[in-house]
């Protein structure tokens, strides 16, 4: 219990420097960090599949998206830098204390009533579900990859001169 | 239930608000659509977590990853299509800040 609550606090630790630096790029490695700690964190619930899905597809693919993206946009000199450190200061300094009290007060006030657990069926392999009992999902995971590569297509196309 | 298993949920619950706390403000307070995609995924996150952490407490961890994994999919296609929609923006706009893209239609 004491590691999970390790990992929780460094989640959130992640996830508060991902949305309170300055630097986009630094903000996707702190994504990705987040993801790492959220794979382990799945490891120790008894979901290593979804956690392998979890650190090559959050922590590889959507931060070389990101890098791609920032790498093509930002421009940023280095006046308008300091400039926008200043408003982000402003704008995120009381966030930590905002998460900081909300903790405080849900750890304080939260109770969960006691509830009875459906019963347990026997547990089904990850791939069976997959493929028998949520084919439909299957379905949808394809209809949704091919839209977005040709949303892809669409949108990285270069634009004719 | 048992003491020890609603003790474990109430704490992930906590930190999980707290992850939700945070891809919001993210949203709401940033002008930056790559900014905006990042509280999303933080919220996506928080939401992956809740999933993984009912399968648990529930004994149904295969059916919790089975869904994690098409929210996976999902989240993969949207944040390449946001992505590709920041870099149109982008070229037509020179900027990434959704209060500037004032050529939209509608």
């Amino acid at each position: 219990m004491i590691l999970d609550l390790i990992l929780l606090t460094s989640l959130v630790l992640t996830a508060l420097w991902t949305v309170m630096t300055i630097r986009l790029i630094r903000s996707v490695v702190g994504l990705a960090m987040t993801s790492v700690i959220l794979t382990v964190i799945m490891y120790r619930l008894n979901s290593p599949l979804a956690a392998v899905f979890e650190l090559s597809v959050c922590a590889g693919l959507i931060s070389v998206i990101f890098i791609t993206t920032v790498s093509f946009t930002q421009r940023v000199s280095i006046e308008k830098l300091r400039l926008r450190r200043r408003e982000r200061f402003v704008k995120f300094w009381y966030l930590p204390f905002i998460v900081i009290v909300t903790g405080l007060l849900l750890s304080q006030y939260l109770k969960i009533p006691h509830f009875d657990l459906p019963l347990t069926i026997a547990q089904r392999d990850v791939r069976s579900i997959l493929w028998n009992m949520r084919h439909l999902d299957v379905l949808g995971q394809i209809i949704v990859l091919l839209a977005g590569a040709f949303g892809v297509v669409v949108l990285f196309k270069e634009p004719k001169k | 239930m048992s003491p020890e298993l609603t003790q474990m949920f109430t704490y992930f619950l906590i930190f999980i608000a707290l992850l939700f706390i945070c891809g919001f403000y993210c949203i709401l307070m940033s002008f930056n659509i790559v900014r905006i995609l990042i509280g999303v995924e933080i919220l996506i996150k928080a939401a992956t977590l809740l999933i993984i952490l009912a399968g648990y407490v529930c004994g149904r961890t295969a059916l919790a990853q089975a869904i994690v994994i098409t929210l996976v999919v999902i989240e993969i296609v949207f944040m390449v299509v946001a992505g590709g929609i920041a870099l149109w923006a982008f070229r037509h706009n020179r900027t990434i800040d959704p209060r500037k893209l004032s050529t939209l239609k509608g």
